[in-house]
């Protein structure tokens, strides 16, 4: 290649890897701003995200030229939607067992199983959820035939193949009942069942050019799963609800002083708020809760998230697998108990960090994505109301600041159906 | 047109239905029949009668607030009068109300006033918390038809989620229905949502019986399962179909006056040929619905409500025709094969079809927020151009579910004479920051939200952690 063939090749290139800088370069103004951090909303603020990370929010942000400007005013912007316990991606229907990738009761394997490896960016859970102003989600867990449910992913919801933001971001355990029946019947006996697993991933780790003993349970690769764990490298999700059951894991740290807890469900938190706002773990609840669905949610209330967030616990929301883009309504419910007499419910702020900065910071990945402060990523939704309340709606969808189609299988049946039959032809032929 | 004796016939036959004592008690030739032939025939209709009494109530009349009346009017400060249980007027304005001092009166400036939430498909009691398998009663999956078996059979009136249903959801009347693993699945019941020790103390007085059906998935899979028919669609409706066959024999035999036996099963589904039961489907899909609307004439009965109908909106103009409601949810979608077809604008395009609209709960929690369930719905059909008014919205969660399950004669909107079954909310009740403040039902208060005390904890909360919370 001659020197200018080479020059104007590079340029050519450089043009090329230009482009999307461009495209995920985005102003949004006029609208009222919402960052995601518990502060309450700013009236005619503007979000800049420039090669698709936030540069500056607020009220007197100036705007390059060159960057494309959207107007939002009469409308809502907010950083998009996180939602740390979902099952996005591991499934079409989830009563048609073929396309349905969240369950390994059957494997030999349980920690070492790796959700990332089965995420499909394509599925339309991820789409309607995405048009539902969700773009970053925690995946988990699998259900298996153990107390470990997997190494759990950290995903955008963005129309393109690159899914997985963070793989094997966390190891999922099931304690409480489902852990007891999985460990052969008791909790007495998931405890051990722990105990032993992260015992042989302490010993595996120091042992040399991995030797183990002879008495191991675990497959060498569960318990070089749970290495990160037993190290601190990777975080443990653990579900829990019973209050007696939340102690037990505060207590683990002794043991494993290495483990980064975030607890997962904790119905009966509330109960146990002061110790567990004193251990700084991370909750994340499953909101509205308030039945003895089960014998260790008897303290059931949907007081949980603002009793505990009122004692200082770092609490947020999760765990609603079925349709993540229930989020808002769940925040909007928690604001509601505020008016509530005796009830304890979260400010505006506060219900909204629950469902965008709070998981991000739970996942430890609050400096990355889930609020609008400067260089998170661009992650932007505009709503045409406010978006906790029930008849709000997405107007766009922003991830890494590149603007994301809203479309999906049910968006394409409705606009089939609301529209008058063509004519002669049957509406197979209207699309 | 009638002859006199025809009528006079007719009326009577009403009345005996109306006391609980058969339609066929007017023949003639009574005397003749045996004893066998009297006790298939003259069956007692009712032998678990209601023992619901209202509760005391005082005089009542709350003034200021909007009142969204359940038929699709909407009044702003409007007043609501209360008095022996029953709505004694509803008006725009504080004239000619006859009020005694003592009448208790309450200023709803900046609040709602609606009738009581109606949750046309629910499970609790038959299905309760804890859901431990001890308490699984919903589904009685050892034949694919079981009409003979009774939902109030089931039901277990400790269930908390009767008292979260009242506080959180504004509930004061539900119907309970069996599950949906067998065709037919039985008897649904009708229940005022107060707290009772018996199933008997929350019997709705005067509310028909409906049969759950039901198409699709469920039934062929529990039976397919079981290596037994239906496995399949065309399996669901030979059986559906020869099980009507049987039921219209059984119903000529019981009017030639040869029936010597009783049979639970027929006597439901004569019930339903007869127009006393009302049937409740649960059907996802367009096509299959379409079938069913088929299946009811073929054989002579009506269909009331599909449930779930998550297709419902390709078959609006059908529906309509068919005068069927779809009692649906908001925006479930994707969770079985019959319901990858959902979408959030169901009710929006059905409202615009003239189709009658009911959403349900089919779930604990989801019956504590009806409201805001039709609030999304309508918040998607006002996306997509169909504006549905608040007061039309409200009819949704209660003329329309009274109408589904048959007692729209006796509640369902706040109509002079009606019972008075009503909610005051703290805020428009389609905002998702608004919740109920007090209910009634037949006048009496029972649930305040000011009043911890004024609030049903059940046998099983009692000595629990959180016993009496706010929940």
């Amino acid at each position: 290649m001659s020197a200018r063939k080479l020059t104007l090749a590079l340029a050519a290139l450089l043009a090329a890897t230009a482009a999307p800088a461009l495209a995920q370069s985005v102003a949004i103004t006029g609208g009222k701003l919402v960052i995601g951090d518990g502060s309450d909303p700013i009236e005619g603020g503007t979000v800049l995200v420039q090669d698709g990370k936030v540069i500056a929010a607020g009220r007197n942000v100036a705007v390059p030229a060159g960057v494309k400007t959207i107007d939002a005013s009469g409308k809502w912007v907010t950083p998009g939607l996180v939602v740390a316990v979902t099952n996005l991606g591991l499934l079409d229907v989830d009563a048609v067992d073929d396309s349905n990738d969240s369950d390994a009761d059957k494997s030999p394997f349980s920690a070492a199983l790796d959700i990332s490896a089965a995420i499909n960016p394509d599925a339309q859970h991820i789409k309607v959820s995405r048009a539902g102003g969700v773009t970053r989600a925690a995946v988990a867990p699998l259900g298996t035939s153990s107390i470990f449910g997997g190494q759990g992913a950290v995903i955008d919801l963005g129309a393109d193949p690159q899914a997985i933001t963070v793989p094997r971001a966390f190891q999922y355990v099931e304690l409480g009942e489902t852990g007891a029946k999985r460990a052969g019947g008791s909790r007495v006996a998931s405890y051990v069942v722990l105990h032993n697993a992260l015992g042989e991933a302490k010993e595996l780790a120091v042992a040399p050019a991995g030797a183990r003993r002879d008495d191991v349970l675990l497959s060498r690769r569960d318990a070089q799963a749970l290495i990160p764990v037993v190290t601190g490298k990777q975080l443990l999700y653990v579900h829990v609800e019973r209050a007696s059951d939340i102690r037990m894991v505060l207590n683990l740290r002794a043991e494993y002083p290495a483990l980064r807890l975030v607890i997962v469900g904790a119905t009966e938190g509330w109960m146990v708020a002061g110790e567990l706002a004193r251990a700084g773990v991370p909750v994340l609840a499953t909101p509205m809760v308030d039945l003895p669905e089960s014998f260790e949610q008897l303290g059931s209330t949907q007081s949980n998230v603002g009793r505990m967030k009122a004692a200082g616990v770092k609490v947020s929301l999760g765990a609603f697998f079925d349709q993540p883009r229930y989020a808002p309504q769940y925040a909007g419910n928690l604001v509601a108990l505020t008016r509530v007499p005796g009830a304890s419910g979260l400010s505006w702020g506060q219900a909204f960090a629950a469902i965008s900065s709070g998981p991000a910071e739970a996942l430890g990945m609050g400096e990355r994505f889930g609020s609008l402060r400067a260089g998170r990523a661009g992650d932007v939704v505009i709503w045409d109301g406010d978006p906790l309340e029930v008849t709000s709606g997405v107007v766009k969808v922003y991830i890494d600041g590149i603007e994301q189609s809203l479309d999906s299988h049910p968006t394409r049946l409705r606009d089939r159906y609301n529209t008058p039959n063509p004519g002669s032809l049957p509406r197979a032929y209207d699309w | 047109m009638k002859s006199p004796r025809r009528a006079l016939l007719t009326a009577a036959a009403m009345a005996l239905v109306l006391t609980g004592t058969g339609a066929g008690a007017a023949r003639d030739d009574k005397k003749k029949d045996s004893a066998a032939v009297k006790a298939a025939r003259d069956f007692n209709k009712d032998p678990y009668p209601s023992t619901y009494k209202p509760y005391p109530g005082r005089v009542t009349v709350i003034t200021g607030a909007t009142v969204f009346d359940g038929t699709g009017k909407r009044i702003e400060g409007g007043v609501v009068l209360l008095r022996d249980g029953k709505i004694a007027a509803v008006a725009g304005s504080m004239t000619d109300l006859d009020l005694p001092a003592d009448a208790v009166r309450i200023d709803g400036t900046g609040k709602f006033v609606t009738p009581g939430i109606i949750d046309a498909h629910s499970h609790l009691g038959d299905y309760p918390s804890p859901g431990v398998e001890a308490h699984s009663d919903g589904n009685e999956m050892t034949n694919p038809t079981t009409p003979n078996v009774w939902a109030e059979h089931s039901v277990w009136p400790q269930d908390p989620g009767f008292s979260r249903a009242m506080a959180n959801g504004g509930i004061t009347a539900l119907m309970v229905l069996p599950g949906s693993g067998n065709l037919m699945g039985g008897r649904g019941v009708v229940l005022k949502n107060v707290p009772a020790r018996t199933v008997q103390g929350m019997k709705f007085p005067g509310a028909p019986y409906s049969l759950k059906m039901a198409c699709g998935e469920n039934p062929k899979r529990v039976y397919g399962s079981k290596g037994r028919t239906p496995s399949t669609r065309m399996g669901n409706f030979a059986v559906n179909r020869e099980t009507w066959i049987k039921a219209q024999e059984y119903r000529q035999k019981r009017e030639a006056g040869k029936l010597e036996s009783r049979d639970l099963a027929m006597e439901t589904l004569v019930g339903v040929l007869d127009g006393e039961i009302l049937i409740q489907n649960h059907c996802y899909r367009a096509d299959e619905m379409a079938l069913v609307l088929d299946m009811a004439k073929e054989f002579g009965y009506k269909v009331a409500t599909f449930h779930h109908a998550v297709e419902s909106y390709k078959i609006g103009d059908l529906l309509k025709e068919a005068d069927t409601c779809s009692a649906i949810w908001a925006d479930w979608w994707g969770f079985k094969m019959e319901s990858y077809d959902g979408i959030p604008e169901n009710a929006g395009l059905l409202y615009k079809a003239g189709a009658c609209v009911v959403i349900h709960s089919d779930d604990a929690n989801g019956i504590q927020r009806l409201p805001q369930e039709a609030a999304k719905a309508q918040g998607d059909a006002r996306r997509i151009g169909i504006d549905v008014p608040d007061a039309d919205v409200i009819r949704w969660l209660t003329l329309n579910p009274a109408k589904a399950i048959g007692i729209d004669k006796l509640t369902g909107s706040l109509e002079a004479g009606k019972a008075a079954d009503l909610v005051l909310w703290n805020g428009n009740p389609l905002s998702v920051y608004s919740r109920p403040e007090k209910v009634w039902v037949d006048g009496a208060l029972l649930f305040d939200s000011a009043d911890r005390k004024r609030r049903a904890v059940s046998d099983f909360e009692l000595g629990q952690p959180g016993e009496g919370d706010v929940k």
